[in-house]
């Protein structure tokens, strides 16, 4: 328990310099499938209650990361008596092991399921490999 | 373990009351992230004569939804499938669950089935519910004596 309080004074000063008010979110680490077709990489992460505006993805090198910020959990005049999820930060980070074509990349968030599709660099391309004649 | 006087008696309150504290703490277990978890995840929120239940449900559309009403309780039923244009691809994780759910939501009172509206939001289902008109509670004027 002691423990516990300390860490609670830890905290409250460094929140107070980075000037946040807002009261500690969690983050979750979202489920994703990912799959790959013959030109591309696809990366589909549920993100329920993130609107389009509360998106981030970067992509540097190979490492992809993903941000969501869930809202609109909250609804006014209502008081909530039972709840098994909450509102919060989505985050998710992988490494791709293609090269991939960073100006093609599509994303698009439907129903709460955020996907990417990554298209595969040409020089990643399977090719086939002629054999010379001597 | 507390012996009492009362199991002579047939009936012993002190167990009762252990069976309904253990009863409590698996009912609010699943506050706790490493419970099991019930899909999809719902919230209950209650106004003055209505009720929102929310129900995180990404992936899912409109049609593949079945929502029922009965007396005082909802249930929300349906399927997600995996999409035709994943058959034939290289997997290189899956972590999303597929198939059929099904939960039932025992609301705090009766409810006109009349006037539910329901709702998607960026993968989150809203219902709201509003109170059956003779269920609600009424004010009884007190008489001037």
């Amino acid at each position: 328990m002691a423990q516990q309080v300390e860490t609670v004074r830890q905290q409250t000063p460094a929140t107070r310099e980075a000037g946040q008010r807002m009261p500690p979110r969690p983050t979750f680490l979202p489920p994703a499938d990912i799959y790959e077709t013959k030109d591309s990489i696809v990366v589909l992460t549920e993100m329920p209650g993130v609107s389009s505006d509360g998106v981030d993805i970067s992509l540097e090198r190979r490492v992809l990361t993903i941000r969501g910020r869930s809202t609109g959990n909250e609804h006014r005049g209502y008081q909530q008596v039972y709840g098994e999820y909450s509102d919060g930060d989505y985050e998710r980070v992988f490494t791709l092991s293609e090269n991939i074509d960073r100006d093609r990349i599509e994303a698009t968030l439907k129903d709460g399921v955020l996907q990417l599709v990554l298209p595969k660099a040409e020089a990643a391309k399977a090719r086939k490999i002629e054999l010379k004649s001597s | 373990m507390a012996l009492s006087e009362f199991p002579r008696l047939g009936f012993d309150p002190f167990v009762e009351l252990r069976r309904m504290q253990s009863e409590m703490n698996r009912l609010f277990s699943g506050f706790n992230a490493t419970a099991a978890r019930d899909f999809p995840p719902i919230n209950i929120w209650l106004g003055e004569n209505s009720v929102v239940v929310t129900a995180e449900l990404p992936g899912v559309t409109r049609d593949d939804v079945n929502l029922q009403l009965q007396e005082d309780v909802l249930t929300l039923a349906g399927k997600r499938e995996p999409k035709p244009e994943q058959q034939n691809v290289n997997w290189q994780r899956r972590e999303r669950a597929y198939g059929g759910f099904s939960r039932a939501v025992q609301l705090p009172f009766r409810v006109d089935p009349d006037k539910v509206q329901a709702r998607f939001n960026d993968g989150v289902l809203e219902i709201e519910l509003e109170r059956l008109e003779a269920d609600r509670p009424k004010k009884i004027e007190i008489r001037a004596g």
